[in-house]
């Protein structure tokens, strides 16, 4: 090594980290990926929201690609969320699945008799443990489940517009092929 | 009056004064519990561990932990349970694999190669005649 | 009005920031000495328009002006005025403010007291802060304006954060930013002598005491900062190896390691190539920290509200001053001289030594803070590196640098001997090794962990004690007298050892409370007692009490030692209405061997409470031993040299004679 080179080190080094740097300010740390994607979706039996009487079990849905959008009548953001799905619903293309989080059945139905149910059925998770299992840490989150039972997306937050046009309604065509 | 004020107190504490009682029914699982996630990143609040959390998630996972562990399963069996759910963004110890071989060998890396380029650059600075200590 | 006239003189600033950074440079060039003569007005100038900028956002926030956005964002009229003063570094755009009055201060401080530099060295030196200024400016005027007004007003502020709200948030933004933006000082003097060509030993002994200065501060924030998280987190946890807290520390690292590189370079001319890079170094590692922090690419306890265009600000600002001062470095670091020779065993060499553990050390800080990032940037998935990393490598790393420690200040300058040094330290090993065991024992465990760190703690102590044992044994022949022999040792050779004692201590704190701390969460009703240490807690119950802008409920405790009352604590849970949040304010009976920590958890049923109770042992030594190593450093800034230095006279043979024996 010739010396001058030996003392441009240092630049070198402080560019591949400014490298780094900059495309680090187009991630977002907060968003932790699934390691389900990919997996098979953890099957569960719950009671179907304000029917007790019926059960929802993931096993049903078997040869069918459904989503499953994990929400609450406390979280904020699933408000925000909630006419996109709506709009999901009326297409009739797209098979939307509701999990309760963490809720109450009455707060939970006063909210869908207020702005609509965009679900074919909810299921309940109470206490939260269907959620744990799937990973869940901050609602609403989203599942794109494909035929054979597994778990192809995870949309953490809510769905945006942008996102349902460019990432999931895509997928949905591919699955469904 | 106050006197007796005070001795009657003073019988009353007596009389109700009672040992603390720990939160948990089982402390050596709570001992255990604590020493594991205070290893574990809680994923809601993010920048603080699984002990310390007060997020309803790190409850419920503290929950969770306590059951497995009750279960009978070892402290790495309960980590795996969580990383397959969470990725290994779970653990504040990251795993050592070929793409963290870097981070936990790159800083011993570093002492060793400057220490040995330390001592090259010291022995060609020292060439020559004699150095005689300096008094002080 | 009040809110523009700061606006405008913000502005102001910044233009004589430009003044102060472009023209006197090309003066020095073209040899044009009405423009190299502007350097210190502008920097003055620039220092009272800032001052004034500071002055009319901190009126702001006490006249509860809620027509600024950013006063309605981080106060509130109920808060009492020292809280309401101090908020004005509270959020983003205040803190940012900080940041370039201190950096003012720093300036101000240059042209004050940095007389005795050749001419086109000290107007290159205020040229280059100027540069640093502007940049922050530049930032603050067109990313991150505090007096952004607010219309309509609203009635009241949204308040500071709860969190923040603490004596710790009066002190120890300023002095930490005074420690970390102090490195710019040593950084523009390494960018001056670069221009200058004038990398050389009078270099290095001008830059030393500002570099001390600065790690003086800086030691002191972060022992503050450490202490803040201490009580007010309610757990009792001192330091978290968070990306924030990193970000202060690296600085403290290549600051450490900068000290003693410049001992060398002063002393033999050599090295220069080194120290200078460590200069670059310190300070840019502060502005890392800044980026870090202000851009969100890393998730933080601490960190501020994030916005993407502040992020690419920093970076081209990182991109342009420490990719500068690296290219600069490059071009004109090969032409720079050795110097004077001395062996491979020497002080020289050790204090070398030094600075290969602590970039060492500091590069397990900067890859545990960074790969998180890295690894995304890649692709390879989302990981977290914790506390369990870093107490780990950095720890494994230091180890040896501590060993280190105890020898090389007993290391003859040029050349030394490691069997005469072996020989002295026998007692130092056999100390050590002694209490490595006896202390575990006596405090009723003995661990692998706990025997090293309690031997690296008294090594490190008693090492230093031969040390002078040493120097006055040496001194004898000459100064029989005592009470003189000890008068005449240089103050900079007592500030090494305070300051090595420091580290000492602080080992010895860290190692004997992470080693023996008890932690008990209990149920406790009134009138309960808890045991504890070999004390009593006695929980007498709660009541509510209303404060300035919260309320809170407190509870008693009164600790009984053998029947007698030791302490009472008054832990409480506070509510702050105006941001809805609960902050638990632990209580904290301090002592030299234990301190006791009680702070109340959840009200659970019947008027029961869970408590935490903590005993922690030797964990005042933790911040003790930062005091040490600060006072370590003032006593090293008092030594006689510096104030000849200052008083502009030339340097006597016999007081550079005095100075080198450090």
């Amino acid at each position: 090594m010739s010396r001058t080179a030996k003392f441009l080190i240092p630049l070198a080094l402080f560019l591949i980290a400014v490298g780094f740097l900059f495309k680090g300010l187009f991630l977002d740390p907060h968003e932790v990926p699934s390691p389900l994607v990919g997996k098979p979706a953890p099957t569960f039996q719950a009671p179907v929201l304000s029917d007790a009487s019926k059960t929802f079990n993931s096993a049903d849905m078997k040869d069918q690609v459904w989503l499953l959008n994990v929400w609450a009548s406390w979280c904020g953001a699933c408000r925000d969320e909630h006419p996109i799905l709506m709009a999901m619903a009326k297409t009739n293309q797209i098979a939307t699945y509701g999990l309760d989080y963490k809720d109450t059945d009455q707060e939970a139905q006063a909210v869908l008799d207020t702005n609509g149910n965009p679900y074919k059925t909810i299921a309940t998770d109470a206490n939260g443990k269907i959620g744990i299992n799937y990973g869940v840490y901050g609602v609403p989150e989203t599942y794109v489940i494909d035929k054979a039972g597994v778990i192809r997306y995870k949309q953490i937050g809510p769905i945006t517009e942008e996102i349902l046009l460019t990432k999931i309604v895509p997928l949905l065509k591919e699955l469904q092929r | 009056m106050k006197k007796l004020l005070v001795i009657f107190l003073l019988i009353v504490n007596s009389v109700f004064a009672g040992e603390a009682k720990p939160l948990a029914d089982d402390p050596v699982l709570e001992a255990r519990l604590k020493a594991l996630s205070q290893e574990l990143r809680c994923l809601v609040c993010q920048n603080t561990t699984l002990a310390d959390s007060t997020a309803p998630l790190a409850e419920d996972l503290r929950q969770e932990i306590r059951q497995l562990m009750r279960e009978g399963k070892s402290d790495k069996e309960v980590v795996d349970y969580l990383v397959a759910r969470y990725g290994n963004f779970v653990r504040y110890r990251p795993p050592v694999n070929n793409s963290t071989a870097l981070l936990w060998f790159g800083p011993f890396l570093l002492l060793i190669v400057g220490g040995f380029v330390l001592f090259r650059v010291l022995k060609k600075h020292a060439i020559g005649e004699d150095i005689q200590p300096e008094d002080e | 009005m009040i809110p523009e006239i700061g606006q405008l003189s913000l502005i102001l600033a910044f233009c004589f920031a430009i003044l102060q950074g472009t023209l006197p440079l090309i003066g020095v060039w073209k040899n044009n000495a009405m423009l190299s003569n502007l350097a210190v007005p502008a920097a003055r100038t620039q220092f009272v328009f800032i001052a004034i900028t500071f002055i009319c956002l901190d009126y702001s926030f006490f006249a509860n002006d809620f027509s600024v956005l950013y006063v309605a964002s981080n106060s509130n009229s109920h808060l009492p005025l020292a809280y309401r003063l101090a908020a004005l570094w509270g959020g983003h755009e205040g803190s940012m403010i900080l940041w370039v009055s201190i950096l003012s201060v720093w300036t101000m401080a240059v042209t004050l007291f940095a007389k005795s530099l050749p001419e086109t060295f000290r107007i290159r030196l205020i040229a280059v802060m100027g540069m640093v200024s502007m940049g922050f400016l530049a930032f603050i005027i067109f990313t991150s304006n505090p007096f952004e007004r607010l219309i309509p007003a609203v009635l009241d502020g949204r308040d500071l954060n709860p969190l923040l709200q603490d004596p710790g948030m009066v002190f120890h933004p300023p002095v930490l930013y005074m420690g970390y933006v102090g490195f710019s000082v040593a950084f523009a003097f390494a960018i001056a002598a670069l221009l200058d060509g004038r990398l050389d030993i009078t270099w290095a002994r001008w830059t030393r005491p500002w570099t001390t200065v600065a790690w003086v501060f800086l030691t002191l924030g972060i022992a503050f900062g450490s202490k803040w998280a201490y009580y007010e987190l309610g757990w009792g946890g001192w330091w978290f190896w968070d990306a924030v807290e990193n970000a202060s520390f690296m600085p403290w690292l290549v600051g450490t390691a900068l000290i003693h590189s410049l001992a060398v370079t002063e002393k033999r001319d050599a090295f220069k190539v080194w120290t200078v890079l460590l200069s670059i170094c310190a300070f840019s590692l502060s502005l890392l920290g800044t980026f870090l922090v202000r851009s969100g690419v890393l998730t933080s306890v601490h960190a501020f509200a994030t916005d993407p265009r502040r992020g690419i600000f920093i970076l081209m600002y990182l991109v342009v001053v420490i990719g500068g001062a690296l290219l600069l470095f490059a071009l004109r670091a090969p032409k720079v001289g050795l110097g004077e020779r001395f062996d491979v065993v020497s002080r020289e060499s050790m204090l070398l030594t030094n600075n290969v553990v602590l970039v060492a050390a500091t590069g397990s800080v900067l890859l545990g803070t960074m790969y998180p990032l890295l690894m995304d940037a890649l692709g390879a998935g989302k990981i977290s590196v914790g506390p369990p990393y870093f107490d780990t490598v950095f720890v494994a790393i230091m180890a040896p640098g501590l060993f280190l420690m105890g020898l090389g200040p007993l290391a003859k300058w040029k050349k030394a001997s490691l069997p005469e040094i072996g020989s002295r330290l026998r007692v130092a090993a056999v100390i050590s090794f002694v209490s490595s065991l006896l202390v575990p024992i006596v405090m009723g465990k003995l661990t692998l962990m706990t025997a090293v760190g309690v031997f690296m703690g008294i090594w490190v102590a008693s090492t230093t004690l031969i040390l002078l044992r040493n120097r006055i044994k040496t001194r004898r022949v000459a100064t029989p007298n005592l009470i003189e022999n000890l008068k005449g040792i240089p103050l900079a050779f007592y500030g090494m050892l305070l300051a090595h004692l420091g580290i000492g201590v602080f080992i010895l704190g860290v190692t004997l409370v992470k080693g023996y701390e008890s932690e008990q969460d209990l149920r406790m009703e009134k009138n309960d007692v808890a045991k504890a240490g070999g004390l009593a807690f006695k929980f007498e119950g709660t009541q509510e009490i209303a404060g300035p802008n919260y309320v809170s409920t407190q509870g008693t405790f009164t600790v009984t030692s053998k029947g007698k009352v030791v302490a009472v604590l008054q832990p409480e849970k506070r509510f702050y209405p105006v941001q809805g949040s609960v902050m638990t304010e632990a209580a904290i009976q301090p002592g030299v061997v234990k301190d006791m920590y009680v702070s109340l958890g959840e009200p659970l049923e019947n008027g029961a409470w869970s408590v935490r109770i903590y005993i922690k042992p030797f964990v005042q030594w933790i911040w003790a031993g930062a005091i040490l190593m600060a006072l370590g450093g003032v006593l090293a800034l008092l030594d006689r040299r510096y104030r000849i230095v200052n008083k502009k006279a030339a340097l006597a043979a016999q007081d550079l004679q005095e100075a080198y024996e450090v």
